[in-house]
């Protein structure tokens, strides 16, 4: 029996390697094809009717010219008359046509009317919420008496704006049936099995006659685990029609209703003793991510103070709903604790660094793991010989620096894995996963290849397709561990029935045989090793076939990583405008599979946590509820003048390699924001406790009022 | 985007008759007509290509001055040697373009007659969107906004990149339509909408800018832009300063409904560029400025887009 461990770290052949992705020349050549580019003979365009009021009853419909326009086959009501519709951009109607224009068309020529209802989209004014739903504060210790006799005391109110996910391809799909019964979804999703599954009980099919491909997709970061109604529409046109039918999001509804985090706002008291030791936390915060509100950051962050308390307030608002951003709640939580600790620290005279690491015991079990990368960060950044205190600097252009710690869990997801082994040699492992671009795919080849210690060049990966061996969605950084549990285990598997099966042939024990350097050798030399190839020849016509799930036998996965960043800034103090010069992130996850990818997860979160530090949110019109930037001019995202040097090391070796595979996708862009509000606070002096950091509200903040 | 015809003349006379039929609007790069109708904010029924008329394209030195063909590329332009040497103002206007695919496209002519950003406008509810009888940004989220001459309705900001360091300049343009042809200042060819009904440029029906004379006056030139992201981004302030023997101009972008020309700020300029100047033209040009409910910060990066504008040129 197959022992169920990852090869020491003398044994490994790829593993921990830079390993490129595999699909980067298809998709860098454009020959990989996205939802958004299958075209299907004879298909139709579907383009929706959004709802312009962001609060309104539909009163009526009247789709009779939509379905007397050239080119219109099917339109197809999704809300009808008598829906309370609770968001600007939300889907009343669909028309499906033979080409895009004649779909716009034919959507511009539906009549809706509406009685139009208030509407509350300002969730900052929380007092004017006519819905709000506070929560029952949670509460240890005794904060007041703490907090009372606390000798260092600092307060402050700190804010995060509502974000959009922006995905570059925006959500959608292109249906076709094959027949009475099955349908084909090549959809844009992070949850090929769980799609198929929803949209078979939606459309009344067996989730089994659901087929769903998606062999690449362009970004979701949370946003898109749903069939989504727009899906099952897409579907039901294409049944009602006989012909297939593309419905994909343009970018005003992507960036409206596909998908928000919530904003949080929160006014924060916490109190220290005289050797800069927490003592007190006191909370309260509000936000909202559209008609549910939106559920507590996990207020304090990473740190878990004696006395500590926080109340949080939901408010709903009549905006496009929240979905699951890329580490849901943390970002917020995290720009608000470390911004808090910042502050104390000041207060307390200390330099954040030897405050963060006077406290870090109260991290818990990671503080261990923290204090390496504090230390770490430190000598990356320079930050001994370099920070100043807050406020030091002198000039129109100030620097300064920050940091922030941050914690995910990230343990492996459900997965189920088939591997092949073929008398051609080929090995060939069918998953039920998709790769969103993160490198799922290139991860599996890896960790077969590992196995049978081949070349990536002799595995192949089948992956992206509902039909497969179903494997969990693709989010909460649990893909890395479930894939590459579920892939070890039915490689070893398969290994043993490699061996099981040619070791009669070969006239051995298939205990006398192991694979190494794409060689079968013998354990006791009673034959020359042989090339792979050679081998396998002696599988037969049948190719051998083993299985392996996550979770399994064996500890090949973990859960629970800290991770620190450190950014320098410098601020314009006339204009307010923050300018990145270099961020330093310090990761720990485990078992790295392949550094390459690890560090370009990192990367692409210093990207992304630049973005919304500084550029990006959801701007809504107080009149219509409308969302004023829906598109990508004035919803920005940085560019690659805005992120400055980016500076990555992933904790690796003992300690870290034992425990396994750990996931990458939400940690390191927790804490970006944080750590450059610290540093943009530390460069003029004054609080900046606001995201996005727009020229206006640093500019606010630094003339001394409140943005 | 609605089908359209597309017709391509080779003459400006072709040109205009072409534009003389009803719907029929001028394409030059497209880097804004084209999305105004893929938003839908603008259906003509024709387009008439400029670009394959020889005449309206490249730049040479005239008696005059330097004469640029209205449908020059930006990016071209940019390289042009006296505009390296004798009009940074422009060069560096150009240069806060930043994006490479709209520098390659974005043809002059193009730039200072392309349409206002106002998400308002932009999102269809007209140049001067009205609701419940009010300014519909006056009373909504302006932080974009105008802070000078937004005493009516309007309250969109011009969004043109050439049009303040050309005003600057005292550059002209010509305007040719089925009347023939006139010269104006460029400053001259905007307006402020008293409603959406009304139009934002001084262009007759079927006028089209051919070029602009920018006079060989030996200046001190500079333009300032501040935004928000470093790469392609609309700027929240700019300014332009220009300044020689025969007195200054300031001009600033994104800041008005026009470009906006400040006397007081080229006033302060006039007896020659010095670092007390430039903060007093600062001053200035923002004595006068007004804030909408939510674009104050707009004026203090006007005054230090003046000001570092003219720190620039000197």
């Amino acid at each position: 029996m197959a022992e169920y461990v990852w090869p020491a770290a003398g044994d490994r052949l790829h593993i921990g390697k830079h390993i490129s992705r595999l699909d980067g020349p298809v998709k860098a050549t454009g020959r990989a094809k996205y939802a958004y580019d299958v075209n299907r003979r004879g298909m139709l365009w579907a383009i929706m009717v959004q709802s312009p009021h962001a609060h309104a009853r539909i009163t009526s419909i009247d789709t009779s010219a939509a379905e007397a326009m050239d080119g219109v086959v099917k339109v197809h009501v999704i809300q009808d008359v008598g829906t309370e519709i609770q968001w600007a951009h939300d889907e009343i109607v669909a028309v499906a046509a033979t080409s895009e224009e004649a779909a716009r068309d034919g959507a511009a020529a539906v009549t809706i009317e509406y009685e139009v209802l208030p509407h509350f989209v300002n969730e900052r004014a929380v007092d004017e919420a006519p819905d709000a739903q506070p929560a029952q504060a949670e509460t240890t210790g005794d904060p007041a008496a703490a907090m009372a006799s606390a000798p260092t005391k600092s307060s402050g109110s700190y804010h995060v704006a509502q974000i959009a996910h922006c995905s570059l391809e925006s959500h959608g799909q292109v249906a076709e049936w094959q027949d009475e019964e099955t349908v084909t979804l090549w959809a844009s999703t992070q949850a090929i099995s769980g799609v198929a599954s929803q949209l078979g009980e939606q459309i009344g099919i067996p989730a089994s006659n659901v087929h769903v491909e998606t062999q690449y997709m362009g970004g979701g970061f949370g946003s898109k685990f749903s069939v989504d109604r727009w899906g099952v529409v897409c579907a039901q046109l294409a049944k009602d029609t006989g012909r297939p039918v593309k419905l994909m999001l343009d970018r005003d509804q992507e960036v409206s209703v596909a998908g928000a985090r919530p904003s949080t706002h929160a006014e924060v008291s916490t109190g220290a003793d005289a050797d800069g030791n927490v003592v007190a936390w006191d909370s309260k915060s509000w936000g909202s991510g559209g008609p549910a509100g939106a559920n507590s950051p996990p207020l304090p962050y990473v740190f878990a103070f004696d006395n500590q308390t926080h109340m949080h307030t939901s408010v709903p608002t009549n905006t496009g709903p929240a979905r699951a951003w890329r580490a849901p709640r943390h970002p917020q939580a995290c720009l608000v604790t470390m911004r808090a600790l910042e502050d104390l620290a000041h207060a307390a005279g200390m330099d954040p660094l030897d405050f963060f690491l006077k406290n870090i015991d109260k991290t818990g079990e990671r503080a261990g793991t923290y204090t390496e990368e504090l230390e770490k960060g430190a000598e990356l950044m320079g930050w001994r010989d370099r920070w100043r205190p807050r406020g030091s600097g002198t000039g129109t252009v100030r620097s300064g620096l920050g940091l922030a710690l941050h914690t995910w869990g990230g343990r492996g997801h459900r997965s189920n894995c088939e591997v092949l082994a073929y008398r051609d040699g080929l090995v060939e492992a069918r998953i039920g996963s998709q790769d969103l671009g993160t490198g799922t795919r290139t991860i599996i080849a890896m960790v077969l290849a590992e196995t049978f210690g081949l070349g990536l060049e002799q595995v192949k990966v089948t992956m992206g397709r509902s039909v497969l061996p179903a494997s969990g969605a693709s989010g909460g950084s649990t893909t890395v561990g479930g894939v590459s549990g579920s892939t070890r285990r039915a490689a070893l598997n398969a290994v043993d029935a490699v061996f099981e099966r040619i070791a009669p042939r070969l006239g051995t024990e298939m205990t006398n045989l192991e694979l190494k350097n794409g060689e079968l050798r013998f354990k006791d030399g009673s034959m020359a090793a042989m090339p792979w190839r050679q081998a396998a020849s002696l599988i037969g016509v049948n190719p051998v076939a083993a299985t392996g799930a996550n979770p399994g036998p064996g500890q090949l996965n973990d859960s629970g990583v800290g991770g620190i960043q450190m950014a320098d800034v410098s601020v314009d103090m006339e204009t307010g405008v923050v300018s990145i010069n270099r961020m330093v992130a310090v990761q720990d996850c485990g078992l790295i599979l392949d550094m390459k990818l690890a560090e370009s997860q990192v990367y692409g979160s210093l990207i992304m946590g630049v973005t919304y530090a500084l550029t990006e949110e959801r701007v809504f019109d107080p009149h219509t509820g409308q969302m004023l930037n829906a598109d990508m001019e004035f919803y920005k995202l940085a560019g690659i003048e805005d992120v400055g040097e980016m500076i990555v090391h992933m904790m690796t070796g003992p300690g870290y390699d034992e425990r396994g595979v750990i996931g990458l996708g939400e940690p390191p862009v927790i804490a970006p924001g944080a750590a450059i509000a610290n540093a943009a606070t530390n460069a003029t002096g004054v609080p900046i406790n606001e995201m996005p950091m727009t020229p206006e509200r640093v500019l606010a903040a630094i003339n001394g009022g409140m943005a | 985007m609605r089908a359209f015809e597309y017709s391509s003349p080779r003459t400006t006379e072709d040109a205009i008759r072409m534009l003389s039929a009803e719907g029929a609007v001028a394409l030059a790069g497209g880097t804004d007509l084209l999305s105004l109708m893929k938003d839908g904010a603008a259906a003509p029924s024709r387009l008439v290509n400029l670009k394959a008329i020889p005449d309206l394209t490249g730049a040479h030195e005239t008696d005059g001055g330097l004469h640029i063909g209205a449908t020059t590329r930006l990016g071209p332009l940019g390289e042009h040697r006296v505009i390296r040497e004798s009009f940074p103002a422009v060069a560096q206007a150009i240069a806060g373009v930043r994006s490479r695919q709209v520098l390659s496209m974005r043809t002059v002519g193009g730039d200072l007659l392309q349409r206002p950003r106002c998400w308002y406008f932009r999102a269809g509810f007209g140049l001067v969107p009205m609701h419940d009888g009010q300014s519909m940004a006056k009373t909504g989220d302006n932080r974009y906004h105008a802070i000078f001459g937004n005493g009516g309705d309007a309250v969109f900001v011009n969004p043109s990149s050439l049009a303040p360091p050309l005003i600057a300049l005292g550059a002209s343009a010509t305007v040719l339509g089925p009347d023939g042809e006139r010269t104006v200042a460029v400053e001259d060819l905007y307006r402020t909408p008293a409603s959406s009904d009304e139009s934002e440029f001084t262009l007759g029906a079927a006028e089209i800018v051919t070029g602009v004379t920018i006079p060989m006056r030996s200046s001190s030139n500079a333009t300032y832009e501040i935004r928000n992201r470093k790469g392609f981004d609309w700027p929240l302030a700019a300014a332009s300063v220009a300044a020689s023997d025969g007195g200054a101009r300031v001009v600033l972008g994104h800041a008005a409904p026009t470009p906006w020309m400040s006397a007081a700020a080229a006033g302060a300029l006039a007896g020659g560029i010095s670092e007390a100047s430039a903060e007093a033209a600062a001053d200035a040009a923002v004595a006068d400025a007004a804030a909408l409910s939510g674009n104050g910060y707009k004026i203090q990066l006007a005054r230090v887009a003046v000001k570092r504008a003219a720190l620039a040129a000197m």
